[in-house]
């Protein structure tokens, strides 16, 4: 590895994916082959059940509450009708006021999170100051229109963005859609194949300015009965131990919480809806 | 027919040298040393927004003296270069030795090479998980790497701050001490220097992931204030 230094013409600036692009390198998942490839591999007769193979992740759900936000997706991943991972973990956190969750293929979407905390860092390290909330949602949104070709043959990716504004001192929600259209929600927002049962849960529970408690408790019905509905979504594993990842930010920035706490909020979520059989 | 003018290549090199001492004399000096909780770095500079000190990676810090343009490239290039490697590969990947071979190599190769040599004075520090495993190497305008131990000085008045550190140097010493020697090295007898003239950063080992932290003024001026 050289230096990578450039004329003032080719600077990419501070901007990581365009640093990628001018040094050659061709990480982005959507430039790793063309979508044209890629259809020719899953068009085939004998790779038909290329789609098949590809596992996918589920159930995302974010909550504003009066602190800031809470981000929570269940640990399943799916290939067709068969479990790929039971501990997939889909909630990351984006840098230190925001957090993102992708729901659709699991490779290509983990390795766009990767790219988009790497270009929130870079930023902040060349520049030597944060992006605002709404630049980041606008940098994933980028993201998502590149890798549109790939949505088209299949391989859709649907992130969910939130974060702490520090200048409005207000938890932000963003969605996307496959073309990289993003929507600020103003109050929750769920994706995902399980997505619809949760949206219904969320939506009888929710109140404007819910406690942090309150807005976790919310987060994980929402995955439980995405869970119960939609068997793609996994539930709580009380064998294995394996319970939905469960964050906030707020002023003091990205926390998750430790797995123990959500298997207590699913206790107390358990004891309240569980009916004996007569 | 004129003949091109013969000159001895010692006698080129001595002058690009001489220029590139010139200009990293004109500008403030930098120390950079080894304390209780990890690597400080103190460096005289008037300007709040322009920095010297910088973030590179997890464990990774820079810091430049002289020619502001020049180093702050070299800066922004050093992030790059740590980026796109921890991307490729993974964060535990990127190291501060590597580092400071792509930069001696280019620096060495303006030197030789370019019309006019850079007028800097480079840092790669990088924090080990334990102290001594601690890294500071110091990268002069012609290329020469030179790997530290315990404290670096570069700028101008080096040799004068170097004497002065390395009789009250401990680097077992807490934050406010480990400070109160550095600037007492780097403002010498004569001198008093306060918290708005001063640039502080430290890679601190009781951080996570990204050891790197700013010493903002208020913070500074609390810990000055503390040792009296």
């Amino acid at each position: 590895m050289t230096l990578p230094l450039f004329t003032p013409n080719q600077d990419p600036g501070p901007d990581f994916s365009a640093l990628l692009n001018t040094l050659g390198h061709s990480e982005i998942p959507s430039m790793a082959f063309s979508a044209s490839d890629y259809s020719r591999l899953t068009q085939s007769p004998q790779n038909s059940d290329v789609m098949q193979a590809i596992p996918h992740g589920t159930t995302i759900v974010a909550i504003r509450y009066n602190g800031g936000v809470v981000i929570a997706g269940d640990r399943r991943a799916t290939e067709g009708v068969s479990i790929a991972h039971r501990s997939i973990e889909k909630v990351f956190p984006a840098d230190r006021f925001s957090a993102v969750a992708i729901a659709g293929a699991a490779g290509p979407a983990i390795e766009m999170v990767r790219l988009f905390q790497t270009q929130l860092e870079h930023y902040e390290k060349v520049e030597g100051a944060f992006l605002s909330l709404e630049g980041k949602a606008n940098q994933l949104s980028q993201m998502v229109r590149s890798h549109f070709p790939m949505a088209l043959q299949g391989l859709v990716i649907i992130p969910l963005f939130a974060g702490y504004d520090t200048k409005r001192s207000a938890g932000r929600i963003f969605s996307y859609d496959v073309t990289g259209g993003r929507y600020e929600e103003t109050e929750f927002h769920t994706t995902g194949s399980g997505s619809r049962s949760a949206r219904t849960t969320i939506k009888l529970g929710y109140k404007e300015s819910l406690s942090i408690e309150a807005a976790v408790l919310l987060c994980i019905k929402a995955l439980y009965e995405a869970a119960d509905d939609d068997a793609a979504t996994g539930g709580p594993d009380m064998i294995r131990q394996i319970f939905p990842i469960v964050a906030k930010v707020d002023q003091n920035g990205y926390e998750q919480f430790p797995q123990e706490t959500v298997k207590e909020y699913f206790a107390s979520l358990i004891s309240e809806i569980r009916t004996e059989p007569t | 027919m004129t003949m091109p003018y013969y000159v001895a290549p010692e006698q080129v090199m001595k002058d690009r040298a001489e220029y590139a001492q010139k200009g990293i004399a004109r500008g403030r000096s930098l120390i950079a040393t080894v304390y209780k909780d990890g690597i400080l770095l103190v460096a005289e500079n008037p300007s709040h927004t322009l920095h010297k000190i910088s973030e590179i990676y997890d464990r990774v810090a820079f810091a430049g003296v002289g020619k502001y343009n020049e180093f702050d490239q070299l800066r922004v290039a050093g992030i790059r270069h740590a980026d796109t490697k921890g991307y490729a590969y993974s964060r535990e990947d990127v190291d501060a030795r590597s580092l400071a071979n792509v930069y001696a190599q280019y620096l060495g190769q303006v030197f030789t090479h370019e019309m006019k040599p850079l007028e800097v004075e480079i840092l790669v520090a990088e924090l080990g998980d334990t102290k001594q495993t601690d890294r500071l190497y110091h990268i002069s305008y012609d290329g020469t790497v030179i790997d530290q131990e315990h404290f670096a000085v570069l700028g101008g008045d080096s040799e004068a701050i170097a004497e002065r550190i390395s009789a009250t140097l401990s680097t077992d010493a807490p934050i406010k001490q480990a400070l109160s020697i550095c600037i007492e090295a780097l403002q010498g007898p004569d001198r008093q220097l306060n918290s708005r003239e001063l640039e502080v950063g430290a890679l601190d080992r009781n951080l996570q992931r990204r050891f790197f932290r700013r010493i903002d003024e208020s913070e500074l001026e609390k810990l000055l204030k503390s040792k009296k």
